[in-house]
């Protein structure tokens, strides 16, 4: 195995362009907000969050995750890139959002592969997904590194 | 929301929490998620690829972490920028019953007048260990 563990290197600066409108739901909201143990009225309660200014029910401040996900899973599964599935381990994550993230939203992300870089004898891999509105409006920036484990690892 | 800046000290506490978590919580956050690893699931499979047992999704303790910030906030909105580094798996036992135990602590970090926000870095520990690294919240006071 290489010293990049299968992960070619030349992925970096790579852009996947936006993929699938992502539509966002209240249900999803909803449950997602559960699955979190989020208790807040405002990812539950239309008019709680009305009353907080927002248009319509508040997703949780990781609901983004799964855009970015979607997102990452173009470079994940583009057999170009070389990368086990099996052995990524989720390594650091952020979130910088530039407006609220409402039900009703029509979102779309572009997919960035910020870096590679060797590390032990395995990979790390930190991708950015940009993730607008379909009229153009920032929404959110999501930041990834994954590490795909080398033998050993 | 209306929280006066100049009322706050850094390392003052903010909150705490503890989040029992059980097999059922991480069938629930796979679900959600879209997230369907089998290693948050499939004790076999955990075994196989030589992890410890079952373990949590780092988004779930990320996403289950904040909540001590959004209840200091009063507006999960407020929130504009988090981050983490995941550093240790919390393993959640096949129990009935929690299997796995998160303790949560939020303290003031950083005060930005001039912007008017607040950084939160949050303390979070599973078995004894911190699971979560440079857990760090920006929230909007106004």
């Amino acid at each position: 195995m290489s010293e990049h563990a299968g992960v070619n290197p030349d992925l970096a600066g790579r852009v996947y362009p936006a993929g699938e409108t992502y539509t966002v739901g209240r249900e999803t909201i909803r449950e997602f907000a559960r699955a979190v143990k989020a208790t807040h009225p405002a990812h539950f309660d239309v008019e709680a969050a009305r009353s907080l200014g927002y248009r319509d029910l508040l997703a949780p401040p990781t609901f983004a995750i799964i855009i970015a996900q979607r997102a990452d899973a173009q470079l994940v599964q583009d057999p170009a890139a070389g990368i086990d599935f099996s052995r990524v381990v989720h390594a650091e994550q952020r979130f910088v959002h530039h407006r609220p993230i409402v039900a009703g939203d029509e979102l779309v992300a572009e997919l960035h592969v910020d870096q590679v870089r060797a590390m032990g004898g395995g990979a790390m891999i930190t991708t950015r997904a940009e993730i607008s509105t379909v009229d153009g409006d920032k929404a959110a920036t999501t930041t990834s590194s994954i590490l795909v484990r080398g033998e050993g690892q | 929301m209306s929280i006066a800046l100049d009322t706050l000290s850094v390392g003052q506490e903010i909150g705490s929490a503890t989040i029992e978590v059980s097999r059922a919580d991480l069938v629930r956050y796979a679900g959600a998620s879209g997230d369907f690893n089998p290693i948050h699931w499939n004790g076999r499979f955990a075994d196989q690829v030589g992890l410890p047992g079952v373990i949590a999704h780092g988004m779930f303790t990320m996403g289950a972490a904040v909540q001590v910030v959004t209840d200091w906030i009063g507006d999960p909105g407020a929130i504009v920028d988090y981050q983490t580094r995941f550093t240790k798996p919390v393993v959640v036992e096949d129990v009935d019953g929690p299997g796995a135990r998160i303790e949560v602590t939020g303290a003031v970090g950083a005060i930005d007048e001039a912007n008017g926000t607040v950084r939160v870095d949050l303390t979070v520990t599973a078995a004894g260990q911190k699971v979560l690294v440079k857990a760090q919240a920006v929230v909007r006071t106004r």
